[in-house]
């Protein structure tokens, strides 16, 4: 645990950073659910986070653009920068930080209204004053999905099949271009097609956008993030807590863990 | 031959040497027990459509002849006149149930709005369910009698607006509940994605959670407009009747009394002529398939789904 500071202090020192999380301490209610995990966010890469269930990742990623606050009982200790601006200080609206930070979900949740009306619900809802069917074909394409629904805009989102409703989510999210992509377990509800359809897209997408991504799937997370933080949970007064327990470049967490745990848990070991 | 054993046929074990027979019996228990429910399901589901067939059958019947244009579009006869229709009744429904739906929409989904998504676990909340829990059981004369101490009493006349009124509270439950009910079955998903896209709580209500709930509410919105159609007891002593048209050359007149199919069925019926008799039958058909439609109506909103 000691070498989570030294490892993250090097890291902010000499890297574009985006987002700098320390988190201290998150509770739902009375339940400690995550502490003491220091984890920056670099610009232009995919950051990727991994652990067993209930470790944490997802209280995380969803504390960085306050998803977490909806829930009731949240509470966060510790600050969030974003462009050296404190995402948690009182006079920020969360509102408009979501704006600048999108998020993706484990669900693909497309709205009930047309593929075209997806994708420029985020253009409307700022009061996009240029060409919105332009801004609309250009997202879908990025999204890899234009070709697939050009001939059908109007078509409800809803009818596309579950790969192609999360890549939907995916334009619709970065149509507005946000300057960072949060995607919690984007693929979990898709084939190994789909799949590798995303894991694609969020490659050539890190070139214009800073991505952290969820996953439970470890082969993916050496498949498409540069950066790695690897969680635990350990049991706690309240419950089971969460921790960062290593955060580093991928190819050397996977291959050179500095961590037992780490090992343990890539090479499928559990105590 | 195989190596591949299939695994029931190797639980089954014995049934392995022989073919067995799978041949329907028909006169074992269990096949018997089968087919005795089944058939007792289907004459329960029979049973339970005679009496609104048998309604429409009669309705038709007796009502049928007499529904001609004439009917529909002229002023109801006086005591031993021929002739003559319930036009300013059909006129006074759809005013009223218009005006009642206009109190009661609004109100309603509104209402709804702020115990599906503002604050569904708060006391106020639990309070105003409870009421409207309640008001849909609310015997329908008494909500006569509360446009009539609110709105006659005070106006000093029977009018449209005091049956609208009447109304309005018959379908106010209606519309809370189901409203609530469909912006409930928008998933905690979908509003996540608003949210994550930058929307205020307001705006996902609007842009969202409401277009997503849509037909729901839709279908809530026509049971409502089809019960309160159809209702007599509420306009007895706050719309009453009237022989005459609402409308009075281009000025629409709200402030008298009202005609409404459902009292001039009640009014006509009671009557010692054979001609208004048969006019009650008419004006029945004509409340019945006006009610049918909105409801099928409301079955095809309620479908419109994706």
């Amino acid at each position: 645990m000691t070498t989570i500071a030294t490892t993250n202090g090097r890291m902010t020192g000499m890297k574009d950073v985006v987002i700098d999380c320390h988190l201290k301490q998150v509770f739902y209610g009375q339940f400690l659910a995550v502490r003491d995990s220091d984890v920056p966010i670099e610009k232009g890469k995919i950051t990727g986070f991994i652990g067993p269930s209930g470790c944490g990742k997802s209280t995380v990623l969803r504390s960085l653009n306050r998803m977490n606050d909806l829930i009731q009982g949240f509470r966060f200790e510790g600050h969030v920068h974003f462009h050296g601006q404190d995402v948690y200080a009182r006079d920020v609206d969360p509102v408009v930080l979501r704006r600048y930070i999108g998020m993706v979900f484990q669900q693909p949740n497309p709205f009930q209204m047309s593929i075209f009306d997806n994708v420029a619900f985020g253009l409307k809802l700022n009061r996009y004053r240029g060409h919105v069917a332009d801004r609309v074909e250009q997202a879908l394409t990025r999204a890899a999905l234009w070709d697939e629904v050009k001939d059908k805009l109007k078509n409800n989102g809803l009818s596309l099949s579950g790969g192609q409703q999360q890549r939907l989510c995916i334009a619709r999210a970065i149509a507005t271009e946000p300057s960072v992509l949060l995607m919690d377990e984007p693929c979990s509800a898709l084939d190994p097609i789909a799949t590798r359809r995303v894991e694609e897209l969020m490659v050539q997408l890190k070139q214009k956008y800073t991505i952290a991504i969820v996953t439970h799937n470890m082969q993916q997370a050496m498949r498409v993030a540069d950066t790695t933080a690897f969680f635990s949970v350990e049991m706690s007064k309240g419950g089971r807590t969460g921790y960062l327990v290593e955060m580093g470049p991928t190819q050397q967490v996977f291959e050179n863990p500095q961590e037992k745990l780490t090992k343990d848990y890539i090479s499928g070991q559990f105590s | 031959m195989s190596t591949v054993q299939h695994p029931v046929i190797e639980a089954m074990g014995v049934a392995r040497q022989q073919v067995p027979d799978l041949h329907r019996s028909s006169w074992e228990p269990r096949a018997l027990r089968n087919s005795l429910l089944t058939t007792g399901a289907w004459v329960a589901a029979i049973l339970a459509s005679v009496p609104l067939f048998s309604v429409l059958y009669m309705l038709i019947m007796r009502g049928g002849s007499r529904l001609t244009w004439e009917a529909l579009v002229d002023l109801p006869p006086a005591g031993f006149e021929m002739g003559g229709g319930f036009g300013n009744a059909i006129v006074g429904t759809v005013v009223m149930v218009g005006l009642a739906a206009l109190i009661a929409v609004p109100t309603g989904i509104v209402g709804a709005v702020s115990l599906a998504e503002l604050g569904p676990r708060s006391k106020l909340a639990e309070a105003v369910r409870f009421a409207a829990k309640t008001l849909t059981g609310l015997p329908s004369i008494l909500a006569g009698v509360f446009a009539y101490a609110s709105v006659v009493l005070l106006t000093g006349t029977y009018s449209a607006p005091a049956g609208a009124l009447a109304l309005s509270v018959l379908m106010l439950p209606t519309v809370i509940l189901t409203a609530e009910e469909a912006m409930k079955m928008v998933p905690r998903i979908t509003k996540d994605a608003a949210y994550g896209m930058g929307c205020t709580r307001s705006q996902v209500i609007w842009k969202v959670v409401l277009p997503t709930a849509l037909p729901g509410i839709l279908t809530g919105v026509m049971l409502a407009v089809a019960r309160a159609a159809g209702e007599t007891a509420p306009l007895l002593f706050t719309a009453l009747f009237s022989s005459y048209w609402l409308i009075d050359g281009v000025r629409i007149k709200l402030m008298q009394p009202t005609a409404s199919l459902a009292v001039l069925i009640y009014n006509f019926s009671g009557m010692p002529f054979e001609n208004q008799i048969e006019l009650a039958w008419a004006a029945s058909l004509v409340l019945v398939i006006l009610v049918l439609f909105i409801n099928v109506l409301s079955r095809l909103i309620g479908r419109r789904r994706v």
